[in-house]
């Protein structure tokens, strides 16, 4: 997933929990079952589950663009500088 | 989000969180419960009053529980546990308490009962002071959820007296 798509896979999970919860609650108590909101809430936590969890192409359009290889090369990485030794006593003559 | 584990870790967890916020509310809803219960207890007869080797008093009776604990139930409860002591005091201590029936109520409709029974445990004195004792006869029950709080409460009849000599 790229970033744009952890964005909304993680908003989209936590808004479709909440809601789910509340609504089963709210189901269950009002027909006093509580049996009802346990299984309302199962059915919504699977269907997060669902949507949020697998790499859908939907998380996938904001694709990062990393540089092209042909363009790589026209810039070589930079080489380390030859190290020069450390502490070294200078002799001066 | 990095990763399918990631994800799916954090959609577990999420959910367990809500779950336990939504038990918790549903726990504290049962305190709106406003329950009406009534319960009578009648001793049909002593069957017989003895002193054993030991040196304790015993008692057999036999009563008929009457009780309706419908309003106790709510949609968080499991099953009410009922049962009845008699009370009573004597020299050596300020209350005694034996227990002498007691039930599981499962459900709502099994909660408006009546039952014709002897004592189901024995009641058996602490000595001997029970000839001529007056005592209570107490309900309690234990209303037992299915998740949180468990309410626990009674009803204390009066004006039982036991025989003033044994039968």
């Amino acid at each position: 997933m790229d970033w744009q798509g952890q964005k909304r896979a993680e908003m989209l999970m936590q808004v479709m929990l909440v809601v789910f919860g509340v609504v089963a609650f709210v189901v269950g108590y009002s027909i006093g079952s509580f049996r009802t909101m346990m299984l309302v809430y199962a059915g919504g936590v699977t269907l997060t589950a669902l949507i949020t969890v697998p790499n859908w192409p939907c998380y996938n359009r904001h694709p990062l663009n990393w540089l092209d290889p042909s363009e790589a090369e026209k810039h070589p990485k930079p080489q380390p500088v030859p190290s020069k030794k450390k502490g070294g006593k200078h002799h001066h003559k | 989000m990095h990763s399918f584990g990631y994800r799916a870790n954090a959609v577990v967890t999420f959910a367990v969180t809500i779950l336990a916020v939504m038990c918790s509310i549903a726990s504290l809803s049962d305190n709106f419960n406003a329950s009406s219960p009534t319960a009578e207890i009648k001793v049909l007869n002593i069957n017989w009053f003895q002193k054993q080797p030991n040196g304790n008093d015993e008692v057999s009776l036999t009563m008929n529980i009457s009780a309706d604990l419908q309003s106790m139930f709510t949609w968080n409860t499991k099953q009410v546990f009922v049962f009845v002591a008699a009370e009573y005091e004597t020299p050596q201590n300020a209350l005694n308490q034996v227990s002498l029936w007691d039930g599981i109520l499962p459900s709502k409709e099994n909660a408006k009962f009546w039952i014709h029974t002897t004592n189901k445990y024995r009641f058996v004195d602490q000595g001997s002071n029970l000839r001529g004792k007056d005592f209570n006869l107490t309900l309690h029950w234990h209303v037992m959820p299915k998740t949180g709080k468990m309410f626990a409460d009674k009803i204390v009849m009066t004006g039982y007296r036991l025989p003033d000599s044994y039968r």
